[in-house]
């Protein structure tokens, strides 16, 4: 087996982010998957990379969260449990640091989720059908 | 009429490219032969069952004379971080081949997901060389 580049660790804790950023992970795990002292690991991926692997995993998170806000109707609460960050407040700061304004607002300045949603055809014909009424059930005596 | 024949990909090491493309990618090996008479250089291409006229040739990164040491580090070093080139596949059913795949021991970097045009994955081989698996919707390929 030839020699494998150190920065082939690096990237599979990079990986490891990408790939499992909903789980509960922190730089530990990430410097676990890399083989080295959660220390040394620090400063090596800022040296690949850029960044510190926290800000990593973190902006990764938050890049899902503005997916799930985008694309589902799902409370910004869920999204952020969802995406593995444990404390609403923190993940409300984070993202209008990043993304310059709230999840609430980031998600209202998108086309609403439900125009995203490919329902099947069958379901829009089952579901779609209004309810049967006459002019009589306008008038108060309405029964179903 | 000009076609893509093969297309190339360094790697840090032929025989775990060979086994990982193989075995676990069940790809054909479509080419592997190492010439004596140019310091042992090996040509190794492999490509997927069923498309045989388009392979993907593993490379080794060469020494001197070929690329001095520095080059070859950074090379190297660029392929670790898994920006050494990507591979775009694609497949008529993502979830099955991710199982499939992943069942032989490819890990995904990503699982499959909807995109708007289609369903997207994506792992690494060995060497941090990135792929795509994709089944692309088929409006996006009208």
């Amino acid at each position: 087996m030839s020699f494998v580049p150190p920065a082939r660790h690096l990237l599979r804790a990079r990986d490891l982010a990408d790939a499992r950023y909903f789980e509960p992970l922190d730089v530990d795990d990430l410097a676990r998957a890399a083989g080295l002292s959660r220390a040394h690991f620090s400063r090596e991926f800022r040296r690949a990379f850029g960044e510190a692997p926290h800000s990593y995993l973190l902006t990764r998170r938050l890049e899902r969260a503005a997916a799930l806000l985008r694309t589902t109707d799902r409370s910004v609460t869920d999204v952020c449990f969802s995406v593995g960050l444990q404390s609403v407040g923190s993940f409300t700061t984070s993202f209008k640091r990043m993304f310059g304004e709230s999840p609430t607002a980031y998600r209202v300045s998108f086309p609403p989720a439900t125009l995203q949603a490919r329902v099947p055809a069958c379901v829009v014909r089952f579901y779609g059908r209004p309810q049967h009424r006459t002019f009589r059930e306008d008038s108060g005596s309405a029964r179903l | 009429m000009i076609k893509i024949a093969n297309a190339q990909l360094w790697v840090h090491d032929q025989d775990e490219a060979l086994a990982f493309y193989t075995q676990k990618l069940g790809f054909e090996v479509r080419s592997d032969v190492t010439l004596a008479e140019m310091g042992n250089f090996r040509w190794l291409a492999v490509g997927p069952a069923g498309q045989d006229d388009t392979s993907i040739v593993l490379m080794a990164i060469p020494g001197a004379p070929v690329m001095d040491s520095e080059t070859a580090d950074q090379v190297r070093e660029l392929m670790g971080k898994g920006f050494a080139g990507t591979i775009f596949l694609t497949t008529e059913d993502c979830q099955a081949s991710y199982e499939e795949l992943k069942g032989r021991g490819v890990e995904f970097v990503e699982a499959p997901e909807e995109r708007p045009y289609g369903i997207d994955s994506g792992f690494r081989d060995p060497s941090g060389n990135h792929f795509r698996l994709t089944q692309v919707r088929e409006e996006a390929l009208a």
